[in-house]
This record gives C-alpha cells, sequence and structure tokens, in this order.
C-alpha cells in the first residue's frame, strides 16, 4: 500500500473465473462492434454517444458483488449486505471514473482539428486518469474531514 | 472483417481495463476503472484509420453526452444499492435506462 491509500492484489485474478473475463470481452467487442455500426447507420454524432456506454458496467457489478459475498461466506460471516456496499463503492468510483470520461472526450474533441492522433489520445487517457484520481482523492480528504 | 478486427480489439482492451480493476485496491478506486475509455481508444483510433479525423471528432463530440450518462447511470446504480439495498445486477440494469434519458437528452438538445 502506497501514500495515497492504493494496493495491488494480484491474487484477485485468480478468483475471477474463464468465463467472467469471457463474459466481459464479449461485451467490449460487442459494444465496439454497435458503435461502429450505429455511427455508419445513423451517423458519428448517434455513434459517438456509444463510446461511453456501460457496456460491462452491470456484469462488473454483478462480479465485485458475487466476489465479496463468497469471500465473506466462506469467512463464515453473511454475506449479502458486504457484497451490496462493495459493488456500491465500485458503482461509486465508476461515477467518479465518468468525469475522467467527459474530460477524455473533451480533450479528444478539441484536440484532433489541432494536432496528429497519436498525441491526442494517449495525452487524452492521461486525462482521464490524473482527472479521475483527483476526484476520488478529493473525495477521500472530504469524507476524512 | 473490419467487424472482427473491432471485435477483438475492443473485447481487448475492455479486459485489460476490467482486469486492472480487479487487481486495485481500494473499491472506489478499482471502481474508476469501470469508466476507463476503453471502447473508445479501440473505436477511435479505428475511426480515424478508415473514416478520418473530422468523423472521430463527431464521434468525440457526442461521447461527452455519453460520458455525463454514464455519470448518471453510476451515481443512481450506487444510490439505489447503498440506500434501497437493490441487488446489483437490477441496480445496475435500471441505471442503464438513466444513460439512455440522460445521453439522449443531451444529445437531442444540444448536439443534434
Amino acid at each position: 500500500m502506497n501514500k495515497a491509500g492504493i494496493s495491488v492484489d494480484f491474487s484477485a485474478l485468480a478468483r475471477t473465473r474463464w468465463y467472467e473475463f469471457a463474459i466481459r470481452f464479449i461485451f467490449g467487442g460487442a459494444i465496439t462492434v454497435c458503435a461502429g455500426v450505429l455511427a455508419k447507420k445513423y451517423g458519428p454524432s448517434v455513434g459517438g454517444l456509444f463510446l461511453a456506454f456501460p457496456a460491462i458496467f452491470p456484469a462488473a457489478t454483478t462480479l465485485v458483488e458475487k466476489h465479496e459475498r463468497e469471500k465473506k461466506r466462506k469467512a463464515g460471516m453473511e454475506g449479502d449486505n458486504r457484497g451490496r456496499s462493495a459493488a456500491a463503492l465500485d458503482a461509486a468510483g465508476t461515477a467518479m471514473g465518468s468525469v475522467g470520461l467527459a474530460a477524455f472526450a473533451y480533450v479528444v474533441y478539441k484536440g484532433l482539428p489541432l494536432t496528429n492522433a497519436a498525441i491526442v489520445l494517449p495525452v487524452a487517457s492521461f486525462v482521464w486518469l490524473l482527472a479521475s484520481f483527483v476526484i476520488w482523492k478529493l473525495r477521500k480528504i472530504r469524507h476524512r474531514l | 472483417m473490419q467487424f472482427v478486427i473491432r471485435f477483438l480489439v475492443g473485447g481487448t482492451m475492455v479486459l485489460i481495463f476490467a482486469a486492472l480493476g480487479d487487481v486495485l485496491k481500494p473499491k472506489s478506486f478499482a471502481g474508476l476503472f469501470g469508466a476507463a475509455p476503453s471502447v473508445a481508444l479501440a473505436t477511435l483510433t479505428l475511426t480515424i484509420f478508415a473514416d478520418g479525423v473530422n468523423y472521430a471528432d463527431s464521434e468525440a463530440r457526442s461521447m461527452i453526452a455519453g460520458a455525463i450518462g454514464f455519470l448518471a447511470c453510476a451515481f443512481l446504480s450506487c444510490q439505489l444499492m447503498m440506500r434501497w439495498r437493490v441487488r446489483g445486477a437490477y441496480a445496475a440494469l435500471a441505471a442503464i435506462v438513466a444513460w439512455f434519458a440522460v445521453s439522449f437528452g443531451i444529445w437531442a438538445k444540444a448536439l443534434k
């Protein structure tokens, strides 16, 4: 764990089953294809909306809830409430990340006419990470006060 | 063939960001990766090659509305689980309705 209170736990990957990875892959691939098809049929203005469609959000929420519930039940505790709270916290993080996602889209929208896409896309990704992290950190500080 | 490439690139990008979210703690921080620009990076990169910068730029403009819809969706889902103890799957599916309402609402008012 570092100063920001963030840690990495690779054992979480071992708890994820193969079909849970497959579900994310299929949903991710499917929404990428759908965004392309919708853009071709109704124009980029409609297709663009789906670049921020919460395609794997229901699957991710369900998995977080399930994993946390199973962990608590293995420890002999009631896991329903804990599972739901973990999923709610994950969704709160996703809400903060989506502010970063809007910042990503804004940087791409303003940056693409000005400079090379090979520069704009990495910069926009960095802006997403930075904006999301700052909001997450500010919320954490506010909760501590 | 283009659809196959889109499917593979989009699926892989989503998988990478989702795996990142799995290994990170605390949960609220890991959740940030639930709104990673995975689909957007895959789509925009392929769109720039296939249809040019102007087309991708129009998509990015609308994506701002989609991201605000995503904020509404995740916030509503969090509230449903936290305050009303609704199951995760039902809360997330109900919140998808909020995504459509907010995203298309902003699109119809400001971007159409």
